[in-house]
């Protein structure tokens, strides 16, 4: 390779940490705002480094909250995250599955109809939407955050992709040995998938975990809001002075688990980042 | 593409089928439809009754000078997350390709804040630069540079850009690596024999290769500028001051919610939708001349 030597290189490596420092310091300061009083915050300059309050707000953020303790509201992201997660991954392998190993009248009808799911994210259809899962009693309800985000066009693709790359003679030897078409399924497919699976899990569980609107909409009592959406209702406003160490540590709560899941588990989600945007 | 063999069954198929098209049609085709519909009647000012109207929601919104500023505020929104995320992404990427000790290091500092959430990154960005208490806003204050973002359109308009676009970095920057390192090393290294500079041989052979790379994340980021950053402008601004920060997307939601105009923002809806239609068959189209690629 070429101009890898001596002072260009430590130069590189120089840049390279400066700029990821910038780049890392809003979630390092939202951290020092999580071990602050609310008093050192809201005369600045607050303090660069992390204080001494960090249990006091930790506990006080987890027990009691602001609105709701963010325990019970990470709980509920939990919940909603790995319900679509899982929730998608189930129904759009089983539709790939028929898509790709069946033919049936039909068959191309119910192609396009998920496919058209593509070109309509929540956010554009938010007020129908609404109004449908209002209709049908699913407001505060785990069932209302997860079932209408779970439909997904792209993990559906995705198995459709990794299925065609699978051998036809795996599935002549299956049939020749008398297997039918779930023991197949079962037996062959499913792990073959694993891996695509694990790579979509790591996907969609920060997709689920992430979720904004949604949640604003659909749940309207404290105890059901999630972390996410909880968080915009702890800050602080003009005529309420709040509690901001609190909501920091709120938020670095909030990063916690998705952060944790894009570093521990980097090569499946680097995968599955590459793999759904195909 | 189509599979030789297959099995023969004929319930089982629709069957597996089943859970997906049920949720897809309630939760999909069914509130399409029923904003197609909302988008053609005036409901009464107490909602008790709705007229046909045919398209004289879309001509008011045409003609509505609110939206069309908000058609801009999402221009211009759109042109600098991309410009700036894509542009700080690929200087990332370019650097950590080049350094052989530490780049896994550098790579995984660099794409953990993919699953900051762009609510949460907007209440952290909030935090540095709010004009009351933020540290980086008192420092710029102090440094004497105007900055108010809770009166200024065109501060706040600065600040939802800088969370948007530091949100989408980490992204940008993985596509970017990826595409890098794709590049055979032989090409840069006869381009170096043959006597060109660093600069040079970015800007010649480095660039153009990556173009697919480029082309692919220039969509990705329009629609995420469009689409994705609700959370970031809910937070941050709520679409103000005035209507300075209102994209599109934040409009819909709140000429239907707060501003309870179900025909205007049923109408919002179904342009959108076309929008994500028109990008939706661009990324598919080049998606497929990259089989060719």
């Amino acid at each position: 390779m070429v101009e890898r030597r001596g002072w260009g290189m430590i130069a590189m490596h120089l840049v390279l940490i400066a700029g990821i420092l910038i780049f890392c310091f809003p979630i390092y300061l939202t951290f020092v705002g999580s071990t602050l009083t609310h008093f050192e915050i809201i005369r600045p300059p607050m303090p660069l480094l992390p204080g001494p309050h960090f249990v006091d707000n930790y506990t006080q953020a987890l027990g009691s909250g602001i609105n709701a303790p963010v325990g019970r509201m990470l709980f509920n992201s939990f919940v909603m995250a790995m319900g679509i997660a899982v929730g998608k991954i189930a129904i759009s392998i089983l539709s790939a599955y028929a898509i790709v190993y069946f033919r049936f009248p039909f068959r191309m009808l119910a192609f396009w109809a998920i496919f058209m799911t593509l070109m309509l994210p929540v956010e554009v259809r938010i007020v129908p939407t609404y109004e449908v899962a209002a209709s049908l009693g699913l407001l505060n309800s785990y069932t209302g955050l997860i079932l209408p985000l779970i439909a997904s066009a792209t993990a559906t693709f995705l198995f459709r992709q990794f299925f065609m790359t699978v051998p036809d003679e795996l599935v002549e030897a299956a049939r020749v040995d008398g297997a039918g078409p779930l023991r197949f399924f079962k037996d062959i497919l499913l792990p073959l998938s694993v891996t695509n699976i694990a790579a979509l899990f790591v996907i969609l569980f920060i997709y689920g975990w992430n979720q904004f609107l949604w949640p604003l909409l659909i749940t309207t009592r404290p105890e059901m809001n999630t972390i996410v959406m909880g968080l915009k209702q702890m800050m602080p406003t003009a005529d309420d002075y709040g509690n901001w160490p609190v909501t920091m540590a709120a938020a670095t709560l909030a990063i916690l688990p998705p952060v944790a899941v894009v570093v521990f588990m980097q090569r499946l989600f680097v995968k599955g980042l590459v793999e759904t945007e195909k | 593409m189509e599979k030789r063999v297959t099995f023969d069954n004929r319930l089982l198929p629709y069957l597996l089928l089943a859970p997906q098209l049920l949720v897809t049609i309630v939760f999909f085709f069914w509130p399409a439809g029923q904003a197609l519909y909302q988008s053609l009647l005036l409901p009464d000012p107490f909602g008790l009754s709705a007229r046909f109207v045919w398209f004289s929601n879309f001509e008011y919104l045409l003609g509505d000078r609110y939206y069309l500023q908000s058609f801009m505020t999402t221009a211009v929104f759109t042109f600098f997350v991309t410009l700036v995320s894509m542009a700080v992404a690929l200087l990332f990427a370019v650097m950590a390709d080049q350094v052989i000790k530490g780049s896994g290091a550098y790579k995984t500092l660099l794409i953990w804040p993919y699953a900051v959430a762009p609510a949460v990154a907007g209440v952290m960005w909030l935090f540095m630069f709010q004009p009351s208490i933020g540290v980086l806003a008192y420092h710029m204050r102090a440094m004497g540079i105007p900055w108010d973002p809770v009166l200024n359109g065109s501060h706040a308009m600065t600040l939802v850009i800088a969370a948007a676009a530091w949100k989408q970095v980490s992204y940008n920057f993985l596509f970017f690596l990826a595409g890098l390192q794709a590049i055979p090393k032989s090409l840069i290294e006869a381009a170096a024999i043959d006597g060109a500079g660093r600069w040079h041989r970015f800007r010649t052979i480095i660039f153009p290769l990556l173009s697919p790379t480029t082309f692919f994340l220039l969509v990705v980021n329009i629609v995420y500028a469009f689409f994705e950053t609700f959370g970031i402008i809910h937070t941050m601004t709520a679409g103000g001051p005035g209507q300075s920060t209102t994209i599109l997307v934040y409009k819909v939601f709140s000429d239907g919610f707060v501003g309870q105009d179900l025909g205007s923002s049923a109408a919002q809806s179904v342009i959108l939708m076309v929008v994500v239609g028109v990008l939706t068959v661009i990324q598919f189209r080049y998606i497929e001349r990259r089989v060719h690629y």
